[in-house]
């Protein structure tokens, strides 16, 4: 027989209407961290199961845009790289942006992606879009290890390699990651709870993803920017974390505290604004869908 | 020792409609039709008619709104098993989504205290292309079990689902009934305080429903307390030893099981009251119409069925749209296979009835019914002397239960008759 009387005593669900928004189940969330793993794995799996290249598909692409942005435009429009070599410039850019973009992709789609799933089961709803930050974790280290190999390369076999001036910024490049996961993950909450809602949004998404990358100095420097825009470029909080890796590991580009730390506030303002509002649309997604 | 679910004065308001799927257009556009001053339009954009009559009992406070669950309140001690039964869209399914946390109460609350679990559908979050083993462990997770806790019982599970050889395949490749199977077999090794099962025993061969139904026999038997929802009366018979019935979104039984089965089975399926909406199939030119029929006994109640041989009232609202001088009210009953049988015209057996210009109430009261039993069929029909106003063929369903009318207490066979009449037999032998 259960003995809970004491159990029962400090263990109670008030289940009632108009729950602060605030409110994340931290309690569930802890609880729930073994379906965190599987659902990575699951994700994982299925990606991969019954293909041949397998995880070669994380680093394919972004070699290929890599190439292509040398060719048009570092030979075709001749925008600088400041004085790096175009193939180590696009990568760096890349390496920093790709983990954002897959993040927003893969959150957005949180509600209308996975009604099936919402309407059966309880689980806090915020382990989705947590799994998914976790999993293109994979796809940024083999990234980051394509990066590395070309960069190796680039430093030690090549003229160029001695303009290459890495330094002690590079220690704070988890940081930044963490900021990346970040304002991906509130930017994908608000893109989800407004996709749950409004269907049609959800076209949005991509477009936007792809304008948003013309707008961070990745196919370009920071340095050929007009003086007067720059501030506009300061409100992406994208683009000091950009500016950053490319210093950090290149030795060139601005490196601006302020843009940072107007940065870091966006990150956290958009963090929390949208974990309100998934909040909100948790509660009354399942009768409006 | 506090009760383990508390259910306070739940209700729960759906709102029916495109509302939810809306497109950024069709919001812009009801936000301009409403700064512009034109508030009734909102619901005719999108060509959507009215979907709930504002005369349905369970109407909303606002057009096209329906309460799902009404002011549920009721309380579990622990180690009850308490079986929820009602008709389809009485608000089973929506009162365990509320308690298993998928959607707010709109007002009250449920205090649970215990962890819950739920299976409301089996096999969620299985993915076709992982094994059945991986499955195993993703479905379990979901459901709220830690990985130590499944390491424990796989092989339980995968004993109770009886596929131990297909557990290493992709799951695309499993019968449907070993997919439905496995995935109860998870269900069924929940440890929680509190299980909500909502039919989930309508899968699966004779045997397998047999393995469930003892299953959760076992469950009950170490003291977890058991809210299950179903339409197997027998199996809500047989574990159960308390019900509770749900009608319309309201709570209107809670009592021994036995006793609830059997009040929920009498109610079967006839109408007792029937309320006439945009979706009636009815003809007539509309300058009144039914809007309500119900059947009433001697004492005045609603009943949905009538005895053999007593009488019955018929009670018919309607409403006017202009004034109509001599209205002629009309009954009549037919067979299922559309034999017209009895028809009872206001003008014939009453005469004139007094004009009548808003609306109101009309009541045919019969004193027999010599039929014998069996189900029938009662069209409405309203006219005004010269032209048919309404006219719905499908009105109200009039049951016929046997009595012992005559005194050998058998009852008249059907096989050949339609009616009854009071008679005896005389006899003069040579």
């Amino acid at each position: 027989m259960l003995n809970k009387s004491t159990e029962q005593d400090s263990f109670e669900i008030i289940i009632q209407p108009n729950r602060s928004w605030f409110y994340i189940d931290w309690r569930g969330l802890l609880h729930y961290r073994d379906l965190l793993f599987f659902l990575v794995r699951r994700d994982f799996i299925s990606q991969y199961k019954q293909t041949i290249l397998g995880p070669a598909w994380f680093i394919i692409p972004p070699l290929i845009t890599s190439l292509v942005f040398t060719v048009i435009f570092g030979k075709v429009a001749k925008i600088s790289t400041d004085g790096l070599p175009p193939m180590l410039f696009y990568l760096c850019g890349l390496l920093a942006w790709r983990y954002f973009a897959s993040c927003l992709g893969g959150t957005s789609g949180t509600f209308f992606g996975n009604a099936n799933l919402f309407e059966k089961v309880y689980f806090p709803r915020l382990i989705l879009p947590l799994s998914r930050i976790i999993f293109n974790l994979f796809a940024f280290t083999l990234q980051l290890a394509t990066f590395l190999g070309f960069y190796f390369y680039y430093k030690y076999f090549t003229q160029v390699g001695l303009s290459i001036k890495p330094n002690l910024f590079i220690a704070v490049l988890p940081l930044l990651l963490l900021q990346t996961a970040a304002i991906s993950l509130g930017v994908g909450l608000w893109l989800s709870a407004l996709t749950a809602k409004y269907r049609d949004l959800r076209f949005l998404v991509g477009f936007l993803t792809q304008l948003w990358m013309y707008a961070t100095p990745i196919v370009y420097p920071m340095s050929i920017v007009p003086e007067k825009w720059r501030p506009a470029l300061a409100i992406n909080p994208m683009a000091p974390i950009v500016e950053l890796y490319r210093y950090a590991f290149l030795g060139t580009g601005f490196l601006n505290l302020n843009c940072l730390l107007i940065s870091a506030v966006i990150t956290i303002f958009v963090l929390l604004t949208g974990i309100l509002i998934f909040n909100r649309t948790e509660r009354t997604f399942l009768d409006t869908v | 020792m506090k009760p383990i679910i508390e259910v306070e004065n739940l209700s729960k308001l759906y709102r029916l409609g495109v509302i939810g799927t809306t497109t950024l257009r069709d919001s812009l556009e009801r936000w301009w039709y409403r700064i512009r001053g034109k508030e009734e339009l909102c619901w005719k954009i999108g060509t959507k008619r009215f979907m709930v009559n504002p005369h349905d009992p369970q109407a909303g406070p606002e057009p096209n709104t329906i309460w799902a669950l009404k002011d549920i309140s009721f309380s579990v001690q622990q180690g009850e098993i308490v079986g929820i039964i009602g008709k389809n869209g009485a608000g089973k399914s929506t009162l365990l989504k509320i308690l298993t946390r998928l959607t707010e109460p709109t007002s009250g609350r449920a205090i649970m205290r215990g962890r819950v679990s739920s299976m409301l559908a089996v096999g969620t979050g299985f993915h076709p292309e992982l094994t059945g083993r991986e499955n195993v462990y993703l479905n379990g997770t979901l459901l709220g079990m830690r990985k130590t806790e499944i390491d424990r019982k796989f092989d339980e599970i995968v004993a109770f689902a009886g596929i131990e050889k297909f557990i290493d395949t992709p799951v695309k490749r499993y019968s449907s009934g070993m997919y439905v199977r496995l995935a109860f077999a998870v269900a069924a090794h929940l440890e929680p305080e509190i299980l909500l099962v909502d039919e989930v025993l309508a899968v699966g061969d004779a045997a397998f429903q047999k393995k469930c139904l003892g299953k959760m026999g076992d469950v009950a038997r170490e003291g977890r307390t058991v809210l299950f929802v179903s339409h197997n009366m027998a199996a809500i018979q047989t574990l159960c030893n308390r019900t509770i019935l749900l009608h319309l979104g309201q709570l209107v039984h809670d009592g021994s099981s036995h006793q609830v089965v059997q009040k929920y089975l009498q109610n079967g399926t006839q109408r007792a009251e029937v309320f006439f909406g945009p979706d009636t199939v009815r003809s007539g030119n509309g300058a009144a119409r039914y809007t309500c029929a119900r059947l009433l006994d001697r004492n005045g109640q609603v009943v949905s069925s009538v005895p053999m041989g007593h009488g019955v009232t018929v009670e018919l609202e309607f409403e006017c749209k202009a004034k109509i001088t001599s209205p002629h009210f009309g009954v009549r009953l037919h067979t299922p296979l559309n034999q017209d049988l009895i028809w009872w015209r206001s003008d014939e057996m009453h005469g004139e009835m007094p004009s009548v210009s808003k609306g109101g109430v009309i009541r045919l009261h019969i004193e027999r019914l010599n039929l014998l039993p069996g189900l029938y069929y009662l069209a409405l029909g309203f006219s005004d002397g010269y032209q048919r106003l309404d006219l719905i063929e499908d009105g109200l369903e009039l049951e016929i239960t046997p009595q012992p009318v005559y005194a050998t207490g058998k009852l008249p066979s059907s096989k050949r008759a339609v009616m009854f009449t009071p008679c005896s037999w005389t006899h003069e032998y040579k």
